[in-house]
């Protein structure tokens, strides 16, 4: 994860575009700038990368979903409950599920946990449309290949 | 068309905390009710579920984008019932 550069996705473990699930791993680095605002000595992921560490994931399975043809783009967050404090060095496993492929939007139900515990959870809504740029998909499939997107699993489903 | 007109207001009242007493059929839902498009997402999402459909909304704001329609066609609500009862229609034939 590097918090700094909004790259919160480490990589991703899992991905059916059958069940439309997908689960990536993420770890919370041990020293980041963002910690010494958030807390000074009390070190704390802040709670809104929480949330934007299940977008990323849940967007990753929207991507896959639309075989890289569109891009969501967060719309709504819903129901957000961050259920414990989120130390450095934490490793993370988020999980996503499509609740309704809409026409240009998605419904989708995230959440992450660590050591079998949860820790947050919500319902994201995103608006899903063609990539605007296609340096942007170009970027996107660049990240994919860094975070292990796989591809395969789009031939599977 | 009248229970379709209450499933479709019910779910705006619910989702929009519009009273329900304000909602008629000849409402246009952008101009009359002011639910803008984030708020449409919810309303979609719930008219797709109740119905088991899938509203074509990127296909109508393309067409009201083109100008080959208006907004009264796809968002006045008695229009908007009658397009839902045809997908519905669609979906059993």
């Amino acid at each position: 994860m590097r918090i700094e550069y909004f790259q919160l996705i480490d990589r991703i473990v899992a991905l059916d575009v059958s069940a439309w699930t997908i689960r990536v791993e993420a770890v919370v680095p041990r020293e980041s700038t963002i910690f010494e605002g958030h807390f000074p000595g009390n070190p704390l992921m802040p709670g809104v990368l929480l949330i934007e560490s299940m977008a990323q994931t849940a967007g990753w399975l929207v991507i896959a979903l639309t075989r890289f043809e569109r891009m969501p783009f967060l719309a709504a967050i819903k129901d957000a409950k961050l259920r414990t404090f989120v130390l450095p060095g934490t490793s993370l496993d988020i999980t996503a599920k499509l609740l309704h492929d809409g026409s240009g939007y998605a419904i989708t139900k995230a959440a992450i946990a660590a050591d079998s515990k949860p820790i947050c959870d919500a319902e994201i809504t995103f608006r899903v449309m063609p990539f605007p740029e296609k340096s942007m998909r170009r970027a996107m499939e660049e990240t994919a290949a860094r975070i292990g997107f796989p591809m395969q699993a789009l031939a599977d489903g | 068309m009248s229970s379709t007109f209450d499933t479709v207001a019910n779910i705006i009242a619910e989702t929009c905390d519009i009273p329900r007493d304000t909602i008629k059929p000849e409402s246009h839902a952008i101009e009359d009710l002011g639910i803008d498009s984030l708020d449409f997402l919810d309303i979609a999402f719930a008219i797709d579920k109740a119905f088991g459909i899938k509203l074509p909304l990127e296909q109508w704001t393309q067409e009201v984008n083109d100008g080959k329609a208006t907004t009264e066609q796809y968002f006045v609500l008695q229009n908007l019932c009658t397009r839902i009862d045809g997908l519905v229609a669609a979906k059993g034939a």
